[in-house]
C-alpha cells in the first residue's frame, strides 16, 4: 500500500515535472539513478545480513527469549533482538501482539518494538554512508538506551 | 569505472554473499528460511528504494535551497521541528529509506537538529504504523509509546547534537552537498547546488 502510493507519487510528479521542464526532469531522473547506484553496495550487503538474521530469529526463537516471566534478562534480550532485526511494522506488530497474548510481558514487548523501530544495527552500513561512523553509532546507542526507558513508561501506562 | 573499482566498491556485498553461502552450507536447515527472507527483503528493497531515490532527484532539481532553509533551516524557529516531525511521520517505508532523504535535506540547508528529529519521526512515529500498532497491541500501548517517543526523539536529537563535533557535522553537510558526484571527481565538476 505504502509502496503503491510511492509509485503513484513518483509517476505523477515526474509527469508534472516533464510538462514544466523536460531537461530538468531528465536531470532529476539521472540524479536519482546515480544516488541509487551510490548506495547499492551497502544495500546489497544489508540485504544478506537481514536474510541470515531473520532466518535465525524467527517468531519461535524470539518468543523463547522474551516469553512469560523472562524478567530483566528477557527485557535485555528483547532490546538486543529488536536492535539487530529488521522487520516491517505490519509484520512485527501482529507478531508482537500474538506474543503478548501468549504471555510475554508488556515490558519485554515494548522494549522489542521500540528498539526494532529505532535501532538498526544491520542497516548501519547504509546509515554510516550518509551520517558517518560517529553519528550513526551514537544515534543507535542513544536509541537503544531510550528503548528501555520508553518500555518502562509504556508498561507503566498499560498497567494503570 | 573499471572492474577493480567495481569490485572494491562492492567488496562488502560480495563478502556478505560469500558468508551467506558458507552459512547455508554449514546450516542447511536454515537454508529455505534464509532464502525466503532474502527474497522477501529483496522484494521490499527493490520496490521501495528506487522510487524514493527518483523522488529525491526531483526534489533536488525543483526545491530551491532558500525554501528549505525557510522551513527547516537553522533560523526556522519552532516551525522547523514541527515540519520535521510531520514529514518524518507521514513518510512511507523502512528506516533505511530515511537516510538518503536526510542527505538531500542537508544539501538543501535543513538544520542538523531538524534532520535528527526527522530521522527519529520516520523511525517510530509513522501515522499508518500507529493505527496498525493500536490494532495489534492495544490503544493504550500505542498511545503511551507515541507519548514517550515524541520527547524521546527530541532528547536524542539534542544529545546527538551535543556529542557530535561541529567539524564532523560540517563534513557530513559537505558530503551531502557532493552526493551525486562520483568519488574522486573534483567537487566543482558537479552541478551547482545553488542557482545564480
Amino acid at each position: 500500500m505504502d509502496t503503491l502510493i510511492l509509485y503513484i507519487a513518483a509517476v505523477v510528479l515526474f509527469a508534472l515535472s516533464a510538462i514544466k521542464d523536460r531537461e530538468r526532469t531528465k536531470k532529476a531522473f539521472m540524479k536519482g539513478l546515480k544516488a541509487l547506484e551510490g548506495i547499492l553496495p551497502q544495500l546489497l550487503a544489508v540485504l544478506v545480513f537481514v536474510a541470515v538474521i531473520l532466518a535465525v530469529f524467527d517468531a519461535e526463537m524470539i518468543s523463547r527469549f522474551i516469553g512469560e516471566k523472562s524478567g530483566i534478562l528477557g527485557t535485555v534480550a528483547a532490546g538486543l533482538i529488536g536492535a539487530i532485526t529488521l522487520i516491517p511494522g505490519f509484520v512485527a506488530f501482529p507478531a508482537a501482539g500474538e506474543l503478548l497474548r501468549n504471555g510475554a510481558g508488556t515490558l519485554q514487548i515494548a522494549t522489542f518494538v521500540s528498539s526494532l523501530m529505532m535501532v538498526g544495527i544491520i542497516t548501519l552500513p547504509v546509515e554510516i554512508k550518509y551520517f558517518g561512523k560517529r553519528a550513526a553509532i551514537a544515534r543507535n546507542a542513544f536509541a537503544f538506551i531510550f528503548s528501555f526507558a520508553a518500555a518502562v513508561f509504556v508498561a507503566w501506562v498499560v498497567a494503570l | 569505472m573499471n572492474l577493480m573499482e567495481i569490485l572494491k566498491r562492492y567488496r562488502a556485498a560480495i563478502i556478505a554473499f560469500v558468508a551467506l553461502a558458507v552459512f547455508m552450507f554449514f546450516f542447511p536447515s536454515f537454508g529455505p528460511k534464509a532464502g525466503a527472507s532474502l527474497l522477501e527483503q529483496a522484494r521490499t528493497m527493490l520496490l521501495v528504494v528506487p522510487p524514493i531515490f527518483l523522488l529525491l532527484g526531483l526534489m533536488d532539481v525543483w526545491v530551491p535551497r532558500e525554501t528549505m532553509m525557510k522551513f527547516m533551516g537553522p533560523g526556522s524557529g519552532i516551525k522547523g521541528p514541527l515540519i520535521s516531525f510531520a514529514v518524518g511521520s507521514a513518510a512511507a517505508g523502512p528506516l533505511y529509506g530515511a537516510f538518503p532523504v536526510a542527505a538531500i535535506l542537508m544539501k538543501k540547508g535543513a538544520s542538523f537538529t531538524n534532520i535528527l528529529i526527522f530521522i527519529g519521526a520516520w523511525s517510530t512515529t509513522k501515522i499508518p504504523m500507529l493505527l496498525f500498532e493500536m490494532k495489534a497491541l492495544g490503544v493504550r500501548f500505542a498511545l503511551a509509546r507515541l507519548a514517550i517517543d515524541i520527547p524521546g526523539i527530541i532528547l536524542i536529537a539534542l544529545a546527538l547534537k551535543a556529542v557530535i563535533p561541529k567539524a564532523e557535522v560540517e563534513r557530513l553537510y559537505a558530503a551531502a552537498a557532493a552526493m551525486d558526484i562520483k568519488p574522486g571527481m573534483p567537487a566543482n565538476s558537479g552541478p551547482k547546488m545553488m542557482k545564480p
